[in-house]
């Protein structure tokens, strides 16, 4: 291609770039996945180095371990039902809401996208002790809805932007011709454009589900039991025995656990991630 | 759009502002229930954080609130730990960013030219970006802890038993490293749809013309993605000043690691003086506006040109 580079050398540059990214990527996954094979005596005695050495294998029983910790199966659970939900709820006001932004005339609409950005750049820290007194009096601590509800409104600015850029691209004649046809504006949007949005309104919810599973300020903040604690909460307050020497083979089995619902969403669905990461942010 | 409200305009006047009421009013609605959640859920507490934060409040005796004007700024904003905290704040937030936006870019020209296994850089890509921050910080303080880590062991300039959390400035190196790992694959995506938008003709025509790959890279590709590259920088940047997940789990603030968030949670939350806390948050907010006003201007960042509306 290049009139000054030979070919060969910059293939060759392409490969071992490729090779420095799966590098980068994977190996501190490998690390992790590598700590949670070492027993947990060797941890404590200390054993430095990469992979487990000879001995110090622990096979399957920090999983073993981790799995029996009433805690952090009750935190798998809390997680995955409250992302769900926080999920489900927030990826449907956010379509609405996007759907009237890409495609209904009505004043005050840069507003509202103005006003998404900027409540998606509000520091989650200065909320939380407010939201903590607020929960407190109404009981919403230590509960389910007291996570869903800031979750909801913390992914809504990120599902309304990245679903109105989605939401442009639809064929707009199609919804006009099924009002030709006397369908009213509720109708067109229900019929026609659900369908049509339906993959983007897919990768706004991977999206959305990501932020709320790896949420971790409203996690050790809003809650103070097992009742609503969260997975990153709980791995952060899982301390073991030893307050000076925390068990890093059962977290880093906990943390791969933890990880196994991300990479499998990855490997599902990464060339949608990546269409939604960055039609929100760049192409709009 | 428009021309779909001619289109209808030409044919019948009274029936079309009907319709565009009748448009305006469901636009309306629709939105209704995204504004109020985030009304409710982020300026409500925006604002009562504003109003407690005028007021000597602590949660171990809520009993004596009393009305106290300003005094919580004033014993925040005149506390040296305010300032060194925002000092390393700021610090994290200009490396980190710094170093995202060098190997971000870097690794979005190698995804450019992939033509082959296109699917398994997507894929191990997104793994740093998917997986926990919390997650990522264990790795990582494992991986420097001298004990059970291997980084001792790799790096040929530090002995053996060296400890990476004993004093402020290799802590800051592991708080960072674990933060760019993280985040460096969302902005090399970022930048990768900023390079996909560089016209080919226009490279090609500089290439023709005889400019030389740096030549073509800073006169034509970086210019042409500077909105890209902009809109990347800002949240980023914004993003990494609320710095927590990493500096909680991987050193707790201790040894000069913490930053304003973290100092801010530990004032409300651990310590239940919610007051001062309320204070903290406050400034912390108006400091989150501050970074975002200062690259928009300094950058003139046009989040509309970037969403290419023109």
């Amino acid at each position: 291609m290049a009139a000054t580079t030979p070919n060969w050398l910059r293939r060759s540059g392409t490969a071992l770039g490729c090779v420095l990214i799966l590098a980068w990527c994977l190996l501190p996954v490998v690390w992790i996945i590598s700590l949670s094979f070492k027993s947990q005596i060797a941890i404590t005695n200390g054993s430095p180095g990469f992979f487990p050495a000879s001995g110090d294998f622990a096979g399957w029983a920090n999983y073993r371990d981790v799995w029996d910790n009433d805690q952090f199966r009750r935190a798998i659970f809390n997680s995955i039902g409250i992302s769900l939900i926080a999920t489900l709820l927030s990826v449907a006001i956010a379509t609405l809401a996007a759907y009237a932004i890409a495609r209904l005339e009505f004043r005050g609409k840069k507003l509202v996208l103005s006003m998404a950005l900027a409540f998606a750049m509000f520091p989650v820290v200065s909320l939380v002790g407010p939201l903590f007194d607020m929960w407190r009096t109404i009981g919403l601590y230590d509960s389910w809805p007291g996570l869903i509800i800031p979750y909801m409104s913390f992914t809504l600015p990120l599902a309304i932007w990245t679903l109105s850029a989605f939401f442009r691209e639809i064929p707009w004649e199609m919804e006009q011709a099924a009002q030709v046809d006397g369908a009213t504006s509720w109708q067109a949007f229900r019929r026609v454009i659900v369908p049509l949005a339906a993959p983007g309104v897919f990768t706004a919810a991977i999206l959305t589900f990501f932020f709320a599973w790896n949420d971790f300020v409203f996690g050790i903040s809003l809650t103070s039991t097992e009742n609503a604690r969260p997975i990153p909460a709980s791995l952060s307050f899982f301390v073991g025995s030893d307050p000076f020497n925390r068990p890093a083979s059962l977290l880093a089995a906990g943390a791969v656990i933890s990880t196994i619902p991300i990479i499998v969403i990855v490997l599902l669905f990464q060339r949608k991630i990546v269409a939604g990461l960055t039609s929100g942010a760049v192409k709009g | 759009m428009n021309a779909h409200a001619t289109a209808t305009r030409s044919q019948a006047r009274p029936a079309v502002s009907d319709r565009s009421r009748a448009e305006a009013r469901l636009g309306r609605r629709l939105v209704a229930p995204a504004i109020v959640l985030m009304l409710l859920v982020t300026a409500f507490p925006m604002l009562r954080a504003l109003y407690l934060s005028l007021f000597s409040y602590s949660l171990t005796a809520p009993d004596d609130r009393e009305f106290v004007g300003l005094e919580n700024y004033i014993v925040a904003l005149t506390d040296p730990l305010l300032w060194r905290d925002t000092a390393i704040t700021v610090f994290y937030m200009v490396v980190t960013v710094a170093f995202e936006l060098v190997i971000g870019f870097v690794f979005a020209l190698v995804m450019h030219r992939v033509i082959f296994a296109r699917g398994v850089i997507r894929t191990s890509i997104l793994i740093p970006y998917g997986i926990i921050t919390v997650v990522s910080g264990f790795a990582w303080q494992f991986a420097f802890t001298a004990q059970n880590g291997f980084v001792n062991q790799w790096l040929p300039f530090v002995g053996a038993d060296f400890n990476w959390f004993g004093e402020q400035t290799p802590a800051v190196i592991a708080i960072c490293v674990s933060e760019i790992w993280k985040t460096t694959p969302f902005m090399s995506l970022l930048l990768l749809a900023g390079l996909a938008q560089v016209s080919e003709d226009m490279i090609e025509a500089a290439k023709v013309d005889g400019a030389s790959w740096w030549q073509r890279m800073t006169r034509v590709i970086l210019p042409n993605m500077r909105a890209a590259i902009m809109v990347a920088v800002l949240f980023r940047a914004l993003d990494a000043y609320r710095i927590f997940d990493n500096i909680f789990v991987m050193t707790n603030g201790a040894v000069n690691t913490e930053s304003i968030s973290f100092l801010t949670y530990r004032q409300t939350i651990e310590q239940f003086q919610l007051g001062i806390g309320s204070a903290l948050s406050v400034l912390l907010f108006l400091s989150v506006l501050l970074i975002a006003v200062v690259i928009v201007k300094l950058f003139r960042v046009d989040l509309a040109q970037a969403r290419q509306e023109g």
